[in-house]
């Protein structure tokens, strides 16, 4: 089952550590297990009323083969005595364990549907907000396919086992449990008998969701696989056709479609031998009764009713056992989800709320921004240093453009900025208040931090600068486009403000993303606003469109900006140039240009390129 | 559907023989039962009692065995069946032109290729072979009792039947409602998903308690939804479990006068008892099987709605042309038919490779999408002699991808022509004319594959060498840092790469098979100022070897051409050289002129655009 070596095409990668799912079904960490009681606590008693109709119906549900068997044991009392009354009481309590068992059984069924649904939203308004709580980095490191998978698919399989599993389970043992009962207190030899049955069953039990938990494992990945291999083929089509790859992708399709398949087909054939054998052991077992029942009731040592009750309680006996084993793959496969969830939701916020949040000074005027202050600062990926000592006062109402390379710092200092990370000594403050001593909602109105990725939310235009000031009314978000230069092409548009702009902004080109996202900013209006500049994705007449658009918006704020493009640097009043954490230039444009630093090397080389 | 089940015909009908037999061993059971009340308890004849219990026996051993042969054989027969639709899916889909994968959601043709597929297996293996013996053992279960009994016998399965309709209706809102939970369930996956790709904008603007509230918004609709399941689900099953029992309740009753009247013995009234019971699970499943029949129905109908979309751009050899004269005949039994041929177009070109020498012109070309009215290309000329390198400059939306697409035929021009070397591109054989052209797109496609395998990507035989050689032009030097090397995993499921890396990955893609013809949609996009001047050299060495239409959106890549081509409005305006038209195309200068940037406001944008007419690459034409 190793991969095989025609598999060289995929490559290596490390493996991701939450995808390996070991034995974790089996048996639930207490980590989830305190997951769980927690999520359940509040329906402590609907969980015992649930367990107590789930009793009901069994009982009732045993109570009718053997009302019948007392039936049949009534006929020649009633031939003889015409006395209807034992009979009358048999089929009246017939007829009330059925109503009793319908009506257990709906409740049961909707209180389980109530009590998941509970717990599950529970469970999905916790993740969702811890992961809105969980710091950028933490994000960057988890990436947003697991985030996804976290909330969808693993919630999908909690779901599955209150929806399929949990109802089934509880009934398949009450049921083993009191049809056992029920048998032995009619007449404990043939129960004995019976019950012989059990043990090789049990066994055979264990082997199956042993092997059942493996095959079931192995459809999933192979499935993964087949399921990657097809969305990559279809999503870069036209490089597959352009570079005549149809073959070697049908190799390797085939391959990995074979391996499902083989998955598949075992996974069935488990079924093909583990249900029979449940058969198996049923029939023999009513050939077994038949025999030693009929000789034991031809001895009277046994009443024929009693013979029936046992023929009808042997038609489900053994069922149980099917659904028992049917449903393990969901309850591991819900194991295994609770343990990743819960694994989430233990991740500490590193970057924490201040339990007693300080407040900023009142703003000096709406027009400037406020002081930004870097105070000794050091930051470092795990081994890696970034920023040794970075010392940085940025006065309010100043633009500040940082150049350098890839791996120069400047991307850290902004989000140290931003309060995505917190420095490992030093201080970062805004008007001379420590960053972290302001809570979350302050902070974010105070800083702002535009990304490269100009991520539009599907909904319309409109929707997308709302959210910049939630409740903002129309005049005020076109107000806002408006001043970003943005209403001409949104107005072109059909539909206007109210256009739909697609999944991620697909509909919209790169331009006219980074307007928006810069009008969603016009409208939050922060004091002080981080700009990681896109880089040369847009052309000329869009990046003039965009250059107009920064001139607005930097205008009555601080601004720290990472330049990518020298147009943008043009405009900022002071530009710092990084080189491994440590500024080795600072001064405005202009003053940087007389020197023969890195900045006027840079520049030279632009100008070249325009030539 | 029909051609894929034939080849386990034989076997399906000995499954469904075989299925008929055991349900049919299952049902005799009650009948040894009833004898053995009747024959040995009640009449006393102890000597019958061991014959019978043994043939109770071999009864269940019968039944245990058949199915364990049917489930067995139709594993077998359901998942190839499976493999191979899901394998000529995946054939079929790879010759539609990218036209046709524009039209569809992504998620679309996977769920064909997955849960469609899935539906039909389930059908196949299960739906058919209960479908028929459930009816079989409701019929012979109901002549049994009319015949222990005709009016108890026709009683109960009267009862069976308003139980069936019931079961149906059921399973009917059931579905209704499983649909509406799976609709709301994906917009809340909607929501989450983009919650978590937009986590850095939610977070910098602070919007965490009303993305949180919204999404608990959403989260309550599908609890509403997962609720009234589950009570439709509990007065579902509670019926299932009613009505049978209120029968056999009625029955009790009945078959006790009866008995008493002699009518019915008391092993008969068991029997009815039983079998009644036996009743239960065909009738119940009827529902579900008639169900998935139209869901498999529906299924197979979505997967021949692929399969039947005959590929629009093929070898001259295989027009469609020529298949579609006969009409019935589908494309997937075409592409059945035709499999080992066209395997072998792909292996073996219909004509002998002949280098040329990359002579690449486009005659009065036009291009529209068939559904939208307006043209994109509209009489596009422009010639491109052998080893030159031409930059295509335009506006967004100019239409210069797609005059790009065109030359590997992922599209088909919608008039005029396009020749190599002056034969037209269409009557070359498609594995030619694609291996003498290399493109690299805009958006660097890269696959979960080793970069090995990414870089060879039309070439999977090359050289370690070729493909160390071929990165070394494209500058990605970065692939001396990769942990293991070559074979590391890049692509969504591998090692996350820049997009600058990821455009030089697709750009040693491209020069790899040392094509004839280099199409480049605008290859250094994704860089920076720093690494910009690095690129723009191995791009330079890169065009040095070939034919090249390179689009381009900066001045750095429009000075790596010999001459520039304007596209506007469908047509190239104007052909020449990057000085003579910054000098002479206001236009052009308007795309390409970042001397106003960083100094002022500027409203260049678009008033000042067409070009003098005169200067169209096309007049000589």
């Amino acid at each position: 089952m190793t991969a095989p070596a025609t598999e060289a095409w995929r490559g290596i990668a490390a493996e991701l550590e939450d995808e390996i799912t070991g034995k974790l079904g089996t048996l639930l960490r207490r980590r989830s297990r305190a997951l769980l009681a927690d999520l359940i606590g509040p329906y402590r008693r609907l969980v015992v009323t649930i367990f107590l109709l789930i009793v009901a119906s069994q009982l009732a549900a045993l109570a009718g083969p053997w009302l019948i068997g007392v039936g049949i044991d009534k006929i020649p009392a009633l031939e003889h005595s015409h006395d209807a009354a034992p009979m009358t009481v048999v089929i009246v309590a017939f007829a009330v364990s059925v109503l009793v068992q319908a009506a257990t059984t709906r409740a049961y069924i909707a209180g389980i549907g109530r009590l998941g649904g509970r717990v599950v939203l529970e469970l999905r308004r916790r993740l969702f907000a811890h992961f809105q709580a969980l710091p950028v980095a933490f994000h960057e490191q988890y990436t947003s396919g697991r985030v996804i998978s976290r909330q969808v698919s693993d919630i999908d399989s909690i779901v599955d086992m209150f929806d399929e599993g949990l109802a089934s389970l509880v009934s398949a043992v009450l049921s083993l449990l009191l049809i056992g009962g029920g048998m032995l207190l009619l007449d404990w030899q043939l129960a004995l008998v019976v019950l012989a049955g059990v043990p090789p069953l049990a066994f055979l039990s264990a082997w199956f969701r042993r092997e059942s938990a493996v095959a079931y494992r192995r459809t999933r990945t192979t499935i993964a696989q087949v399921i990657v291999q097809f969305v990559e083929t279809f999503g870069g089509i036209s490089a597959v056709q352009a570079f005549r790859r149809e073959r070697r992708n049908e190799e390797i399709f085939g391959g990995l479609n074979q391996d499902y398949a083989k998955a598949t087909l075992w996974s069935q054939r488990l079924l093909a031998i583990f249900f029979p054998s449940v058969t198996l052991v049923g029939g023999l077992a009513i050939g077994v009764v038949l025999l030693y029942g009929g000789f034991r009731v031809i001895d009277h040592q046994m009443l024929v009713g009693v013979l029936v009750s046992f023929l009808l309680y042997l038609q489900r006996f053994f069922d149980p056992l099917i659904d028992l084993s049917q449903f393990y793959s969901t309850f591991q496969s819900a194991g295994a989800a609770l343990e990743k969830i819960s694994g989430v939701l233990d991740e500490p916020p590193t970057v924490a709320e201040p339990e007693f949040p300080a407040a900023l000074p009142a703003a000096l005027t709406d027009e400037l921004g406020r002081q930004v202050r870097f105070e000794a600062v050091r930051f470092g990926y795990r081994a890696a240093t970034v920023l040794p000592d970075l010392t940085l006062t940025i006065p309010a109402g100043q633009t500040v453009a940082l150049v350098g390379t890839t791996g120069a710092g400047k991307t850290t200092i902004a989000r140290l900025l931003a309060r995505l990370y917190d420095p490992l000594a030093g201080r970062v403050l805004l008007d001379g208040v420590d960053v972290r001593q302001l809570d979350d909602r302050t902070l974010r109105r105070e800083v702002v931090l535009i990304t490269q990725e100009n991520f539009l939310f599907t909904g319309s235009i409109a929707d997308n600068i709302e959210l910049g000031k939630p409740g903002a009314s129309r005049a005020e978000i076109e107000a806002a486009a408006a001043a970003i230069g943005a209403h001409a092409f949104i107005s072109a548009l059909p539909g206007g403000y109210d256009a739909e702009v697609g999944k991620g902004g697909g509909r919209l080109s790169a331009g006219q993303r980074q307007l928006i996202s810069f009008a969603r900013v016009f409208l939050a209006a922060p004091a002080v606003l981080v700009l990681d500049e896109a880089t040369s994705l847009l052309d000329i007449p869009s990046e003039r469109l965009v250059q107009n658009a920064l001139r607005t918006i930097l205008t009555g704020r601080t601004a720290l900006i990472i330049a990518h493009r020298l147009s943008t640097v043009a405009i900022a009043d002071r530009v710092l140039v990084l080189e491994h954490g440590r500024i080795v230039e600072d001064g405005s444009p202009a003053e940087l240009l007389t020197t023969a630093g890195e900045y006027a090397a840079l520049h030279a080389g632009w100008q070249e390129s325009l030539a | 559907m029909r051609e894929y089940l034939r080849p386990y015909y034989a076997r399906l009908c000995c499954i469904i023989l075989a299925a008929i037999l055991a349900v049919t061993a299952e049902t005799l059971v009650p009948i040894v039962t009833k004898s053995v009340i009747d024959r040995v308890v009640v009449a006393g004849i102890r000597s019958e009692l061991v014959p019978l219990s043994i043939a109770a026996m071999v009864l269940g051993v019968l039944q245990a065995g058949l199915n364990f042969f049917r489930r067995w054989a139709v594993s077998g027969a359901t998942v190839g069946m499976e493999k191979t639709i899901r394998d000529d899916l995946y054939h079929h889909l790879q010759r539609l032109e990218p036209a046709f994968h524009d039209s569809w959601q992504s998620g679309q043709l996977l769920s064909r290729a997955t849960n469609d597929l899935s539906t039909i297996r389930r059908f196949a293996g299960f739906g058919v072979v209960f479908f028929i013996t459930n009816t079989w053992t409701f019929a012979l279960i109901v002549v049994l009792l009319i015949q222990m009994n005709w009016w108890l016998g026709l009683l109960t399965g009267g009862v069976f039947l308003p139980v069936t309709v019931l079961c149906l209706r059921f399973e009917k809102r059931y579905r209704l409602l499983s649909r509406r939970y799976q609709d709301q369930q994906g917009d809340l996956a909607t929501y989450i998903e983009e919650a978590a790709s937009g986590i850095r904008v939610l977070k910098s603007l602070g919007r965490r308690d009303e993305a949180s509230a919204r999404h608990l918004a959403q989260a309550r609709v599908v609890y509403g939804t997962q609720v009234d399941k589950a009570r439709l689900r509990g007065t579902f099953w509670a019926a299932l479990d009613l009505v049978p029992n209120a029968a056999i309740g009625l029955l009790l009753l009945l078959g006790i006068v009866a008995v008493g009247r002699h009518e019915l013995s008391l092993g008969g009234l068991v029997a009815f008892v039983t079998l009644t019971l036996l009743l239960v699970w065909p009738i119940e499943a009827m529902g579900f099987i008639l169900a998935t029949g139209q869901e498999a129905a529906t299924a197979a109908q979505r997967i021949y709605e692929i399969l039947d979309t005959p590929p629009l751009i093929t070898d001259p050899a295989a027009r469609p042309g020529a298949s579609m004269d006969r009409p019935g005949l589908s494309a997937g039994r075409w592409l059945s038919d035709h499999r080992a041929e066209l395997a072998a177009g792909v292996a073996s070109p219909a004509r002998p490779m002949a280098q040329g020498s990359g002579r690449l012109v486009f005659e009065r070309v036009v291009f529209g999408y068939p559904e939208a009215p307006a043209l994109v290309l509209r009489g596009v000329s422009l010639e491109l002699e052998p080893g030159e390198t031409v930059a295509l400059v335009g506006a967004t939306g100019s239409g210069k991808t797609t005059l790009l697409h065109l030359v590997p035929r992922l599209a088909d021009v919608t008039g005029g022509r396009i020749t190599l070397d002056g034969a037209d591109i269409r009557d070359l054989p498609l594995p030619e004319l694609r291996s003498r052209v290399g493109c690299a797109f805009e958006d660097p496609t890269l696959f979960s594959a080793s970069l090995r395998e990414n870089v060879g990507f039309g070439v999977p035989d090359a050289s370690e060498a070729a493909i160390l050689a071929a990165l070394e032009a494209a500058q990605a030097e970065f692939v001396a840092d990769l942990p293991w090397g070559l074979d590391t995993r890049i692509g969504e499921q591998g090692m996350a790469l820049s997009g600058g890396q990821r455009q030089r990955v697709a750009l040693a893609r491209a020069i790899l098979g040392r094509p004839e013809v280099l199409l480049l949609d605008d290859p250094l996009s994704a860089l920076d100022v720093h690494t910009e001047a690095k690129a723009t050299a191995a791009l330079a060495s890169v065009l040095a070897a070939s034919t090249a239409l390179v689009v381009a959106h900066r001045p750095s890549t429009v000075l790596l051409a010999d001459r520039v081509a304007l596209l506007e409005g469908g047509v190239i305006t104007a052909v020449g050289t990057h000085h003579e038209l910054l000098a002479t195309q206001p236009r052009y200068r308007d795309l390409m002129s970042a001397d106003d940037l960083g100094d002022g406001p500027d409203d260049g944008a678009g008033n000042n655009g067409r070009a003098a007419p005169g200067v169209t690459a096309g007049a000589s034409r």
